[in-house]
């Protein structure tokens, strides 16, 4: 059984249809593109999938459990993280604290123990120090791990919302355009990335994106859609020199 | 615990003692005669309230408009049970001490329901909320016979002196302290810099909303219930619309968001109308001329969100101006598409 199933999934903003009849099955650790012009309904999509939209139709199903109507940090629990296309960190934190919030649900230490610092809040916090000092490492970031966020450059802050996601163990990581404003070099660097945190931490990777070299270079999968609609689906060779996707994107 | 924390535990201890046995001796000797005495109650009463809605304000990022409100179910609800307890002939410690927790947990209570249904919205409904709040209470207050009404309540026993509130200032900081630097802290300020973000890794806003709110209003009750017991009477016109306000000017000048800002805004704004009695008529004119040209020069408060640490002074006191300096620079738009 795949890991995430979404079947006929639909949403309405009054008379209009943003997403229409969306399909799609990832397997466990699988890379698969989301692509689309400009309005296609890409992040809508996701934010179905992560419980900001509820849909109007359809079925979502993550790890064997629906996911339809419950709230965003349920899924999180569930295993679905994601990024922004619009860089959403705790700006004025420093770049640890922005991975320890994420570690909040591994942590067990109640409201008393954390305010009358008792043994289990020193070892707890003494963990997600070392596990958030580790993920960082991971992202070359270390030495930026007591900047506030809001001071980091541009490709940092996105890696930075890449490894803030990650801590929160999930199964499947979903990215929202992650290398929309890079130049091509970090573009090249941000695929390296994505596809050394796919075997490493053995997660199934779901990307919008618009940069095709990109999405063809890594997605072992592509699903295109246009007005809310799925136009195709395959893989990325298929996808290039499929007519709808050449006439979605230049016209005709 | 390393030793790092150790030490500015220790540090943080021996300074707070200092001040206290400074200021006891000065005392002893009347050099801070009484009236000087009761400004410094004042400060630490206001300290306990601007700190604990610094909490709502700075950390949560909510905007709330009715403490004094909550000082005022504080103060009534711990003198009435204190004026109950009268014949228990208890220690002062634990007369006050039970008196005060009845009137924080009562405040939190009514914090926690009112403050249930604003939360879960997102926007300025808290701020709408807790105004009509603040007024409700009031006229509440005003026309129940048990609370004596407009006449006042009369009779509550004057227990506080500058020692046990200057302690409980202390404790009430040090809880706000360790709550923030702990992982409820991190989430209550991570809805504070984005919600849509703190919900997507995880933090359940709304119960971090309520908890954070609900504390907030606990220590406001206090506050309130330190106060009852420092005047020994209550008038429901001091717990105005204008109290909540010079509240969040507290605030607001210490640095949303910086505990010690408001320690220092707590005591500058408390006895600055007392320094300028002098000015007679021209007091309130001052104080607004101090405000607004703070406003215009520092609007994000004299310590922004960074805190001054005694550890951080002793190493390096330029590292923390620097901090400080760096503060500077609006709020970027945190609103917008997802």
């Amino acid at each position: 059984m795949a890991l995430l199933e979404v079947k006929d999934l639909t949403i309405r903003f009054g008379g209009l249809t943003a997403v229409d009849g969306f399909e799609i099955s990832i397997d466990q650790s699988e890379l698969v593109g989301l692509i689309g012009p400009n309005g296609a309904g890409k992040t809508t999509v996701f934010n179905m999938l992560t419980g900001v939209y509820l849909p109007t139709e359809g079925s979502i199903t993550l790890d064997g459990k629906n996911t339809v109507g419950k709230k965003p940090y349920d899924i999180v629990e569930i295993g679905a993280a994601r990024t922004f296309q619009n860089i959403r960190l705790f700006k004025d934190l420093t770049v640890e604290d922005n991975v320890k919030i994420a570690y909040h649900n591994q942590m067990s230490y109640n409201l008393i123990q954390g305010i009358l610092r008792l043994p289990t809040y020193w070892k707890e916090e003494k963990k997600a120090h070392e596990s958030a000092m580790e993920l960082l490492d991971i992202f070359d970031m270390k030495m930026y791990a007591k900047t506030l966020a809001k001071n980091l450059p541009y490709g940092k802050q996105r890696k930075l919302e890449i490894a803030r996601a990650l801590a929160t163990k999930p199964k499947i990581l979903m990215l929202d355009e992650p290398a929309a404003g890079m130049n091509p070099y970090e573009t090249k660097e941000l695929m390296e990335t994505i596809h050394f945190i796919r075997d490493k931490f053995n997660i199934a990777v779901l990307l919008i994106e618009h940069d095709m070299s990109l999405v063809m270079g890594i997605c072992e999968k592509i699903t295109v859609i246009d007005y809310g609609k799925i136009i195709a689906e395959g893989k990325p060779d298929e996808i290039k020199s499929n007519p709808n996707v050449i006439k979605a994107y230049l016209g005709e | 615990m390393n030793l790092n924390n150790k030490k500015s535990y220790i540090i943080n201890i021996v300074a707070v003692t200092l001040l206290y046995i400074v200021l006891q001796v000065l005392m002893q000797n009347n050099i801070i005669n009484r009236y000087y005495q009761g400004i410094i109650v004042f400060i630490c009463i206001n300290v306990i309230v601007a700190s604990s809605l610094n909490l709502t304000l700075g950390f949560l990022g909510q905007l709330a408009l009715g403490h004094a409100g909550f000082m005022a179910v504080g103060a009534y609800s711990s003198a009435l049970l204190s004026i109950g307890m009268r014949g228990m002939e208890l220690p002062v410690i634990m007369h006050l001490g039970v008196a005060l927790l009845f009137g924080g947990i009562m405040s939190g209570v009514i914090g926690y329901l009112i403050g249930l249904p604003a939360l879960r919205l997102r926007g300025d409904y808290l701020a709408i909320i807790t105004l009509g709040f603040g007024e409700i209470i009031r006229v509440v207050i005003n026309n129940i016979r048990f609370t004596g009404g407009a006449q006042g309540l009369t009779g509550i026993p004057r227990l506080a002196n500058f020692t046990n509130a200057y302690w409980i200032t202390v404790a009430v900081l040090a809880i706000l302290f360790a709550l923030i630097k702990s992982r409820h802290g991190r989430a209550i300020m991570s809805i504070r810099e984005d919600e849509i973000a703190a919900e997507a890794v995880g933090i359940k806003t709304t119960q971090y909303k309520a908890i954070g709110f609900t504390i907030s209003a606990f220590f406001a009750g206090i506050g309130g219930g330190l106060f009852a017991h420092y005047m020994a009477y209550l008038d429901p016109a001091i717990f105005n619309f204008m109290k909540s306000v010079e509240i969040v000017v507290i605030v607001v000048l210490g640095g949303m968001g910086s505990l010690t800002g408001t320690i220092l805004a707590a005591g500058v704004l408390t006895s600055l109308p007392e320094v300028l009695r002098g000015f007679s008529e021209y007091r309130l004119l001052i104080y607004s001329f101090v405000l607004v040209v703070m406003m215009i020069f520092r609007p994000q408060g004299i310590f922004g969100t960074a805190e001054f640490s005694m550890d951080s002074l002793m190493h390096s006191p330029k590292a923390f101006l620097k901090e400080v300096k760096k503060e500077a620079g609006g709020d970027d738009d945190k609103g917008g598409n997802v």
